[in-house]
């Protein structure tokens, strides 16, 4: 049998600052440069979504389109949606890079995506802007 | 060394999500708004990996995998209804994934010497399917 992914692909403008408290303002100034702006810059970020698994005979579906919108919605748009990604609690300790975005979006989308569907996450991909994307893999 | 062809071919279809073996209404409880004719714009992707012949440089020709892809999907699809003229969605709904399925069972028969090796279907904007060798 082949296998087969089904990506979704979603928008949301967010807000972060790159700095680290662990690092002095210099540091952080040396290592992020423009991004450590302490009043915060943003982006329209893209993120794909990607499960996989057997097509359910009765739907045709690898997972219902709309539940794998719903865990989206209802788990990262609700709260990194026009929201300052620095004041997440993923983000308390953790700076939020691109790579750690979709880091967290990965493990906050995985338990879900396995208890409500057939499906498992494979891949979220975080597209930071036409130049920068990064991908975390199950 | 092994090289990765895609090609890349564009077809509008009209669909709606029916099975044959459910009545009216409960293919529409079952799909909701899909169960309306309704159509799409799809783009895909189609990938051959293979070695490349040494005298040519190709993995395939792309003349020959242009005139598969015209024969197998084009014919058959491109302004086409995929209920109504063909047989191939009667028991499985035309979801993206049985689109990508059934394009990867006709082109794992036409491509030669198993160089298919993905097939991957953009959906409009937001959904894309890939079918790939089993691992």
């Amino acid at each position: 049998m082949p296998t087969v992914r089904k990506t979704r692909s979603y928008r949301f403008p967010s807000a972060h600052v790159l700095a680290s408290r662990e690092l002095s303002g210099a540091d952080n100034d040396r290592i992020f440069g423009k991004c450590a702006n302490p009043n915060g810059h943003g982006h329209d970020y893209g993120v794909d979504v990607c499960v996989e698994g057997e097509v359910d005979e009765a739907t045709g579906e690898v997972a219902p389109t709309h539940v794998v919108d719903a865990i989206f919605d209802e788990t990262i748009r609700a709260r990194y949606s026009h929201a300052m990604l620095n004041d997440l609690p993923e983000f308390e300790t953790e700076v939020p890079t691109a790579k750690n975005i979709a880091k967290a979006i990965f493990q906050a989308l995985a338990a879900p995506v396995t208890e409500r569907t057939t499906a498992r996450l494979a891949s979220v991909r975080v597209i930071e802007t036409s130049n920068n994307h990064f991908e975390v893999r199950a | 060394m092994l090289v990765d062809v895609t090609r890349t071919i564009e077809f509008a279809t009209s669909l709606r999500y029916r099975r044959g073996d459910l009545s009216e209404a409960e293919n529409r409880e079952l799909f909701g708004v899909h169960a309306n004719r309704h159509g799409h714009n799809y783009r895909l992707d189609v990938t051959l990996r293979g070695e490349t012949d040494p005298v040519t440089g190709m993995v395939i020709n792309l003349t020959d995998l242009k005139a598969i892809l015209e024969e197998v999907v084009m014919s058959r699809f491109d302004h086409k209804d995929l209920n109504d003229d063909t047989d191939l969605f009667e028991k499985r709904p035309p979801t993206p994934e049985n689109v990508a399925l059934v394009i990867w069972e006709l082109l794992e028969e036409a491509v030669p010497n198993g160089l298919l090796a993905r097939v991957r279907l953009h959906a409009g904007a937001d959904t894309t399917v890939e079918v790939a060798a089993g691992a």
